[in-house]
C-alpha cells in the first residue's frame, strides 16, 4: 500500500455530497412509490376477483424476472421514446426522473411480495373478527390485516430498504452521478480512482451495517 | 329475534347443514352442541352471515340475511361475535380492541367510546388492563377482553363459538362467569360448547346437532334428563364419562 492519497475525496465533497443527494432521492422515492405501489398489488394479487389477482401476478412476475439494470435501460431509452411518439414533445434531461420511475416500478414487485407474505401472516380469523364488528372488508384490511401484515414485516421491508440502497449505484449506466458514479467520476478525473473507490465502498459499508443492526434490533422486539 | 328456517349449506357435494329450523326468542339462552365436524359452529357463523348459506332462511330481529337488499355489513354491527381463538387485534391496546368499531363503525366519539370500553371492562373484571396489549393477558383475559368488545358496540344478541375450548381449564370458570352474568341479564344468546355444566345452569334449550342436522330441540331438563335420540343419549354418556 503505498502513496494512497484521499485528498481528492476531501476537495470534492460538495460533488460528493450532490451525488449522496441523487441516492438519496431515488432511494426515498422508490421506497414510498414502492410500498404504496405494492400494497396495491400485494392486495390485489390476493384479490378474489380473478382477473385482478391475474394482473398483479404478471406484473409482480414480469418484473421480479428481469434484471434491474434492464429496467433502468428500459425506462431511459424506450419509454421516452414512445412518449415524443405519442406527445411530440421533446424531453429534456430525464435520467433522473426515469431512474426514479423505474426503481420505484421494480422495487414495488419486491414489496408486493413481502406484504403478500405479511397479509398471509395474519390469521384468517381477524378478518372474520373485523366482519363480525361491522367492519367491510375494505376497512378491516386497511385498518386491522395491514397494520399487523406491516407490523410482521417491518425487518423484511428494511432488508430490501437496504438493498434497493445499494442497487441505487446501478444508475451508472445512463450516465446518472448518484454517490458511486460521482466517486468514479472524480476518481476518474484526479487519477485516483483506488482512493476513491475504496472511500465510496467503506462509506456504503457503514450505512448497511448501521441499517442492519437497526433490523436485528427490530426483529428482536418484535419476536417478543 | 333469531328464525333459522329449513337451512342448508354444503361445500361442494360435502353436505354441511342438512334443513336446519330453529327458534330463538329474544332473551333466551340457546346452547348447540354435538360432536365435532357436526355442523355447529358452521350454523351460528351463518347467523350473522360470515358463511353464505344456499338454501332456507336466516331472520336475525326481523332482518333476512338472505334477501339481497340486505346490508350484511350494518347486521353484523348489531350481532355480537365471541370466537374460539378470541381474535382480539394484536397490534392495539385492549381499549383501542374496544373503541375501534364504536368510533369507526357506529361514528362514537372517541370521548364516549372510551367511557362505554371502561364500564364494559369493568363488568368483566378487566378495568386495569385497559392499556395492555392482548400478548399481555392470560387466555382467560383475553377472551373476557373480547366479549367485552362484542358487548361495546350494543348487539340485539351474542353469538358464541366455542368460547372456552382454547383455555386452559382453570381459566374456563371465568369466562363462564361472565356469560352466566350476561345470560341473567337478559341477552339473547346462542352458544356452541361443550360444557355441559354451563348448559344445564343457564340455558333454557339445547339444541343437539350430528351430520349437519338438527336431531334434538330441547329445554336443557329434558335434553338432559330423557335424551329423545339414542345418539345424543351416547354423545351425553360419553361427555360424562371424561
Amino acid at each position: 500500500m503505498i502513496g494512497l492519497d484521499f485528498s481528492s475525496a476531501l476537495a470534492a465533497w460538495p460533488l460528493l455530497l450532490e451525488g449522496a443527494i441523487v441516492t438519496a432521492r431515488i432511494t426515498l422515492t422508490a421506497m414510498l412509490v414502492g410500498l404504496v405501489w405494492g400494497t396495491v398489488l400485494a392486495v390485489a394479487r390476493l384479490s378474489p376477483v380473478r382477473p385482478l389477482a391475474w394482473l398483479a401476478t404478471l406484473y409482480i412476475n414480469l418484473f421480479r424476472s428481469v434484471p434491474l439494470v434492464m429496467v433502468i435501460l428500459w425506462f431511459f431509452l424506450i419509454v421516452p421514446e414512445v412518449l415524443h411518439g405519442l406527445f411530440g414533445r421533446a424531453v429534456g434531461d430525464i435520467r433522473l426522473a426515469s431512474a426514479m420511475v423505474a426503481f420505484a416500478l421494480f422495487e414495488a414487485a419486491y414489496y408486493a411480495e413481502i406484504l403478500r407474505a405479511g397479509i398471509l401472516s395474519v390469521p384468517h380469523g381477524q378478518m372474520e373478527a373485523g366482519l363480525a364488528l361491522g367492519f367491510t372488508r375494505g376497512a378491516t384490511l386497511r385498518s386491522i390485516i395491514l397494520p399487523q401484515a406491516f407490523r410482521n414485516m417491518l425487518p423484511l421491508l428494511l432488508t430490501q430498504a437496504v438493498i434497493l440502497f445499494q442497487d441505487t449505484s446501478l444508475v451508472y449506466v445512463i450516465g446518472l452521478a448518484d454517490f458511486f458514479g460521482m466517486s468514479y467520476k472524480i476518481g476518474d478525473r484526479d487519477g485516483r480512482l483506488t482512493e476513491m473507490l475504496i472511500m465510496a465502498g467503506a462509506v456504503y459499508l457503514c450505512i448497511g451495517l448501521l441499517f442492519s443492526r437497526l433490523v436485528a434490533r427490530l426483529q428482536k422486539r418484535f419476536s417478543k | 329475534m333469531i328464525s333459522i328456517r329449513n337451512v342448508s349449506k354444503h361445500f361442494g357435494a360435502f353436505q354441511v347443514l342438512n334443513g336446519c329450523s330453529a327458534e330463538i326468542a329474544r332473551g333466551e339462552v340457546v346452547v348447540v352442541c354435538g360432536p365435532s365436524g357436526s355442523g355447529k359452529s358452521t350454523l351460528i357463523r351463518c347467523i350473522n352471515a360470515l358463511e353464505p348459506i344456499q338454501a332456507g332462511e336466516i331472520v336475525v330481529d326481523g332482518v333476512s340475511l338472505t334477501d339481497p337488499a340486505t346490508d350484511l355489513t350494518r347486521l353484523r354491527a348489531r350481532v355480537g361475535m365471541v370466537f374460539q381463538h378470541f381474535e382480539l387485534f394484536n397490534h392495539m391496546s385492549i381499549m383501542d380492541n374496544l373503541c375501534l368499531a364504536q368510533v369507526k363503525v357506529l361514528k362514537r366519539p372517541r370521548a364516549e367510546a372510551e367511557a362505554n370500553g371502561m364500564r364494559l371492562l369493568e363488568r368483566v373484571g378487566l378495568a386495569d388492563q385497559a392499556a395492555k396489549h392482548p400478548a399481555q393477558l392470560s387466555g382467560g383475559q383475553r377472551q373476557r377482553a373480547a366479549i367485552a368488545r362484542a358487548l361495546c358496540m350494543d348487539p340485539v344478541c351474542m353469538l358464541f363459538d366455542e368460547p372456552t375450548s382454547s383455555l386452559d381449564p382453570e381459566m374456563v370458570g371465568e369466562v363462564l362467569e361472565v356469560m352466566v352474568e350476561l345470560a341473567r341479564e337478559g341477552m339473547t344468546m346462542m352458544c356452541v360448547t361443550h360444557e355441559m355444566g354451563f348448559a344445564r345452569k343457564v340455558a333454557n334449550r339445547v339444541i343437539f346437532m350430528d351430520q349437519g342436522a338438527i336431531l334434538e330441540d330441547a329445554p336443557s331438563r329434558t335434553f338432559f334428563e330423557q335424551p329423545g335420540t339414542e345418539r345424543a343419549a351416547r354423545f351425553l354418556s360419553r361427555l360424562l364419562d371424561r
